[in-house]
């Protein structure tokens, strides 16, 4: 199958071995992997913020970049629920622009999605002996509804400890641009955040979107708890990479 | 407004909140209690989507025709014998609420619980030309003893605890009391009793207004709406415009969203329905009835794709419960009569933008208040419609543009932005520690304080990838 990558920016920029894991667990599963260079960002820091053409411009990187893609896939459902809820309206004015949108939703997945309900991939041979907890984000849970599609996969990993987070499905405090424009309110709020985290006494954090991750992750640095924040393609990768190692 | 938060703006009024650890307690403790009630609830009811789904079809169904739903309502009203007063603005409701009092030669009125007399600020008014007016709720009585507002929607007083109210308690009635809810309760219940007695006005509020009977429907938990409405000889009812309901059988289904989103209950204590003033073979009720039904700034969401579902409403609360903002910052922090997401979506609308104008910022655009919200007002969409109606309208700061508009000139070019992320890497070189920033500087201060920010790393996925692809493609 011939799958494009959506990398998104905070991945390309900050992150990007969440890229190279989501790559290599693509590759391994047959799939043609491409990634066509224009694509920058999704356009949701200008679209959340009420910068309608600011974010139109940027998300036209996008439409350009997948116009020939037959499936795209990203590691952010935040990202990808901004295509699926809010492109098809963003490009309403201009009829072909609002095709090319709508055509975008309909092949565009999120990375556990396009796994579990794509693919049919849960179990992937990854060995992975620690201590988990499961962040679900908020957009990719609740406005895309992949709600158990990363706990299949985790459940799929051999010698894991999934713990559940309390709260789970209260918000971080990320929110774009809000973790700056309302700091204080953010920041108690990824302190609640990362108080869970630690009262789970996990290993490893995972979750699905690095925008969480980076807050949750930058909180938990600040107060010295020692707890690895990882995205689920990072983890399923170097889980798979064990379990190769053990097999051979 | 008496709130003990008065700065003027969101940041200042949370940073206020945030330090107060009591109050965050009690707001998580009594938020956690609420929201697990009534996932409880609403899972052992079952179908609870298809439930949503009704309520919502039936208020996008009586906001659509509104002007036909109260027409029947108010004719109805009428024929048995109420008085019906339309008013444009809190002014003008407050204005016909003294003319009646006036005419009653009123000395004392008790009320319950209604946020649209908190939202005309009515006590207010009553009081100043010599009306005593005294809440019957037991939160609302114990926030109006405090001289506060309320700060929730349905637990209004959820900022004060026990021994707090036993201290305002005592002061009102120089008696000693314990911080037992038997004692306070009992207090409350024989301070009130008096109180109904002696009243000349009953103001209550409307959780539905039914048009095919002319009917106000009340829920309390108290019973204290049946004595507001039944015991003194006038009784006034204060009701927003969009608070209608077409039918008894439609009442039957928000019989079920309200509580059970509201507080997690499965059926109300008290839904008490009153259909005009007392008929001459009728042993109770209020000898003259009036129903004033508030414009306000409602009017102007009506036609409006953007913003006529905040119409919706029923005034549940199941937003403020599940909303992180409101978690951490409690309600007086909206600085407004409505607080958390449906205050930071309505106070803005009703105000006609100029007022509440950073209140839409008050939130992650999380969506929990969307998922809670009995009758699926996307919220959170709003809170961005809002946004984009001050960007457009030039109510945000030079700084802010610039900043997207530098967004737009380097995210709307794949080529602009590599070279920008090689700029920045260069850039932050002083700043990196261990991989990780934390210097409190400039718009990025609002981040760091709490937290650290991954530096940027030697490669973007961009520049790896020539060498991801040639080792990979095709190995499957």
């Amino acid at each position: 199958m011939k799958v494009s990558l959506f990398i998104t920016c905070v991945v390309d920029s900050v992150f990007p071995n969440v890229g190279v894991s989501l790559t290599r667990i693509l590759q391994e599963c047959g799939c043609d992997v491409s990634f066509p260079p224009q694509q920058t960002c999704c356009g949701q820091p200008a679209f959340n913020s009420g910068y309608t053409d600011e974010a139109r411009d940027v998300g036209m990187t996008l439409l350009r970049a997948f116009r020939d893609s037959d499936v795209v896939v990203s590691p952010s459902g935040s990202c990808v629920g901004m295509i699926h809820h809010y492109y098809p309206q963003l490009f309403a004015n201009d009829p072909q622009l609002h095709q090319a949108a709508v055509d975008l939703a309909n092949k565009t997945y999120e990375f556990s999605q396009f796994m579990v309900k794509q693919l049919q991939i849960t179990d992937l041979g990854a060995r992975f002996p620690h201590r988990v907890t499961y962040h679900p984000s908020c957009h990719g849970s609740r406005l895309l509804g992949v709600k158990d599609e990363p706990m299949q996969l985790l459940q799929g990993v051999h010698d894991i400890e999934i713990v559940e987070l309390p709260y789970a499905t209260d918000c971080c405090g990320f929110g774009g641009t809000f973790a700056v424009k309302m700091g204080e309110i953010s920041g108690a709020m990824v302190d609640e955040k990362a108080e869970n985290v630690a009262r789970t006494d996990a290993e490893v954090l995972v979750g699905t979107d690095m925008g969480c991750l980076m807050n949750i992750g930058g909180r938990l640095r600040r107060t010295n708890r020692a707890v690895r924040v990882m995205h689920l393609a990072e983890l399923l990768m170097e889980g798979m990479q064990l379990g190769k190692a053990v097999n051979a | 407004m008496s709130t003990p938060h008065s700065s003027s703006n969101v940041h200042d009024r949370a940073q206020q909140a945030l330090a107060d650890d009591f109050l965050r307690k009690a707001v998580h403790f009594t938020t956690d209690r609420l929201r697990n009630k009534k996932q409880a609830v609403t899972g052992e009811f079952g179908n609870w989507e298809a439930w949503r789904e009704r309520g919502q079809q039936i208020r996008q169904h009586t906001i659509a025709h509104l002007d036909y739903y109260l027409d029947q309502f108010a004719r109805h009203l009428e024929a048995h014998g109420a008085h019906v007063h339309f008013a444009a603005t809190g002014e003008e409701a407050s204005y016909i609420v003294r003319e009646i009092a006036a005419a009653k030669s009123a000395k004392r009125a008790v009320k319950s619980k209604s946020m649209v007399t908190e939202e005309i600020h009515l006590n207010h008014h009553l009081e100043e030309m010599g009306v005593q007016v005294v809440e019957t709720d037991l939160g609302e009585y114990i926030i109006q003893l405090a001289g506060e507002t309320p700060s929730h929607i349905i637990i209004p007083a959820i900022h004060k605890n026990r021994e707090q109210i036993r201290d305002l308690f005592e002061a009102e009635s120089g008696e000693q009391l314990t911080t037992e809810t038997r004692d306070l309760a009992a207090f409350a219940r024989r301070r009130l009793r008096q109180e109904y007695l002696t009243a000349d006005i009953g103001i209550t509020g409307c959780n539905f207004g039914i048009a095919e009977t002319g009917s106000i429907a009340l829920f309390t938990n108290e019973g204290n709406a049946d004595l507001v409405m039944n015991m003194p000889k006038t009784h006034i009812v204060l009701m927003g415009m969009e608070r209608v309901l077409p039918t008894m059988s439609d009442l039957e289904v928000f019989a079920h969203l309200l509580p059970k989103s509201a507080t997690g209950q499965n059926v109300i204590t008290y839904m008490s329905i009153v259909t005009g003033p007392r008929r001459d073979n009728e042993a109770d009720g209020a000898e003259e009835m009036h129903v004033i039904i508030l414009d306000n700034g409602r009017s102007r969401q009506l036609g409006d794709p953007d913003f006529q579902a905040i119409l919706h409403c029923i005034r549940c609360g199941a937003c403020l419960n599940v909303c992180p903002v409101y978690r951490q910052i409690g309600g007086h922090a909206y600085g407004s009569v409505y607080p958390g997401p449906i205050g930071a979506v309505l106070s803005p609308l009703l105000n006609d933008g100029e007022t509440y104008q950073d209140l839409p910022y008050a939130s992650s655009l999380c969506g929990a208040c969307y998922e809670a919200c009995p009758v699926k007002i996307p919220l959170h969409d709003m809170l961005v419609r809002e946004r984009q109606r001050l960007v457009a309208t030039g109510h945000v700061k030079p700084a802010e543009k610039a900043a997207f508009r530098a967004f737009r000139q380097v995210f709307g070019n794949a080529g602009r932005y590599q070279t920008t992320i090689r700029i920045a890497r260069r850039l932050q070189f002083p700043l990196a520690h261990d991989g990780y920033i934390r210097a409190k500087i400039g718009p990025v201060a609002g981040w760091t304080t709490s937290r650290d920010f991954p530096a940027l790393p030697k490669r973007t996925f961009r520049e790896l990838w020539p060498e991801l692809v040639r080792k990979g493609n095709g190995r499957g």
